[in-house]
């Protein structure tokens, strides 16, 4: 058989064995609502419990501050829209940065169609938010702070502990929306002074279509869904059980052995990533060297476009992303990699490998040896190649 | 998403490449948009003999511009010029709807070369 090799795992993730496991008998046997009072709906509110429980330690937070949600995205409309209107009374600006995802970017642009003002912050040419930023732009108006923990794309790391400082200092919310982060990097709500993180299940190898948002204690924000108790009345709607099972057992697998499988992560990251440079030229490595995600390797490839490369990396069995337009469904790249000042044409040849815990070093290798011949044949037929190279130009 | 007519062209594309000394040459797109098509014509007695393209762009680009070659070699001009973008869609089994702006480039990029030829034929024939 062919080939695969899945380097897209800030796509989503596979979901564990072990976790899997867990999972299993909520859908079949023990499959009660948890808010029923007789066995099968104590039996599943006792692994709701469990799952809050095993959450909030990862985050070190209380069990009382985790909020399961439908998923990342839930979480971002929430903790923006939810404290926005919570907090009107007391001013109507927020402060994001420019290479949000676009749950926390459009959220943004619709409180705008409703009256809020908007803050964009720039970043710098590895992606990173100067904090000084942060509190310049700091009104009596300011009532929330969204900056990402670590960027979907380029996979930069935010000085989120102090973002999190000069926002407590200011009496503002501030907001981290950690979904490529939870799992991934040490996070302590606490010491980092955040009061609403976004999480995501299927980024730390749980299931799709689960979530969790983060609410200190304290933080006035409205409830998103309405309907129901669940979620001790601030998200309404009965629970996904497995998936919320799910969740619980994999951000404790994250965090047992993150150390470990964290240098192994990086340790292939930069031999995938020094290959590429030293193997092909006119290439830039996107966002920051070294605060990044241990799993994120992102460049550029002069003279050619993203999807192409895209399509000529899958027929070789190798699955990875792009920001060039064609792969957003847009005319135009990126935003994130547009922010970091990648011109339109650097920014549609970018290359996104994401790697995770099934990767191997025969992983790396085979990428190395297939893609410069793909970049070389995309480049052949690329004008902007024969005009770099100084062929005869006939006009 | 793609056919697997699509998939042959974007793999073993057409008629890739340059001709020395053209009769016509057209370039449309802008790398801004990510989408840039040159093409290079050779004409005899009013003939495309030869045709050659050079593509920057994603997939459905590479494989429209690598279609719309195929369709119009050997053709004379007047058949060349009414080569619709439809066409090429067609003849490589349809494209995505946010992929058909590759096929209008492709009928763009041809017609050009051939305005190219014609503004030289007309500079030779004073």
């Amino acid at each position: 058989m062919e080939r695969r090799v899945y380097m897209d795992y800030a796509a989503t993730t596979y979901v564990k064995q072990e976790v899997m496991e867990e999972m299993m008998p909520y859908f079949t046997e023990k499959y009660g609502n948890p808010s029923s009072v007789h066995s099968f709906g104590r039996e599943a509110r006792k692994a709701v419990d469990l799952a809050r429980e095993r959450t909030a330690k990862a985050l070190n937070a209380s069990t009382d501050e985790i909020y399961f949600t439908g998923g990342g995205s839930e979480s971002d409309n929430w903790a923006i829209k939810g404290a926005a209107l919570a907090n009107k009374q007391k001013g109507n600006h927020i402060i994001t940065s420019s290479i949000e995802h676009h749950a926390v970017l459009y959220t943004c642009q619709y409180l705008e169609k409703m009256g809020f003002e908007v803050t964009y912050l720039p970043v710098d040419q590895y992606g990173l938010v100067n904090p000084e930023d942060v509190k310049k732009a700091i009104t009596d108006k300011t009532i929330l702070i969204s900056i990402m923990f670590a960027n979907n794309e380029i996979g930069t790391i935010q000085p989120v502990k102090e973002i999190g400082r000069i926002a407590r200092e200011h009496g503002v919310y501030f907001h981290t929306d950690a979904v490529q982060a939870v799992g991934h990097v040490p996070i302590d709500v606490k010491d980092m002074n955040i009061d609403l993180l976004s999480l995501s299940a299927h980024k730390f190898y749980g299931p799709k279509g689960v979530g969790a948002l983060y609410v200190r204690k304290g933080v006035r924000i409205h409830p998103y869904l309405h309907g129901g108790a669940q979620e001790r009345n601030r998200r309404a709607g009965t629970e996904n059980l497995p998936g919320i099972v799910g969740l619980g057992k994999a951000i404790e697998l994250a965090y047992e052995n993150l150390e470990e499988s964290n240098s192994k992560l990086a340790a292939m990251r930069d031999r995938l990533i020094a290959g590429i440079m030293e193997k092909i030229d006119h290439v830039r490595l996107n966002g920051h060297p070294v605060k990044r995600l241990p799993g994120n390797a992102n460049l550029s490839f002069e003279f050619i476009e993203g999807e192409a490369l895209l399509l000529s990396l899958d027929m070789k069995g190798i699955a990875a992303s792009s920001g060039s337009a064609c792969t957003s469904g847009s005319l135009d790249p990126s935003h994130v990699l547009l922010a970091i000042g990648l011109t339109h044409e650097i920014a549609h040849g970018s290359l996104r490998l994401t790697l995770g815990d099934d990767n191997t070093d025969e992983d790396v290798d085979y990428v190395l040896e297939v893609l410069p011949g793909i970049v070389e044949r995309l480049r052949n037929m690329s004008p902007l190649f024969a005009q770099h190279k100084g062929e005869k130009y006939y006009v | 998403m793609y056919s697997e007519k699509v998939m042959d062209h974007f793999m073993n594309p057409r008629n890739v490449g340059e001709i020395e000394n053209p009769d016509g040459v057209g370039q449309v797109g802008n790398a801004r948009c990510g989408d840039i098509m040159k093409i290079y014509l050779k004409i005899e007695d009013n003939r495309i003999v030869d045709i050659k393209f050079k593509t920057f762009g994603c997939g459905a680009a590479i494989a429209t511009s690598s279609m719309a070659t195929e369709l119009v070699k050997g053709k004379t001009i007047e058949e060349a010029l009414a080569l619709t973008n439809k066409a090429v869609a067609d003849a490589l089994d349809g494209l995505p709807p946010i992929k058909m702006h590759c096929s209008v480039l492709a009928e763009e990029a041809i017609k050009a070369a051939i305005e190219d030829y014609r503004s030289k034929q007309l500079v030779k024939s004073k």
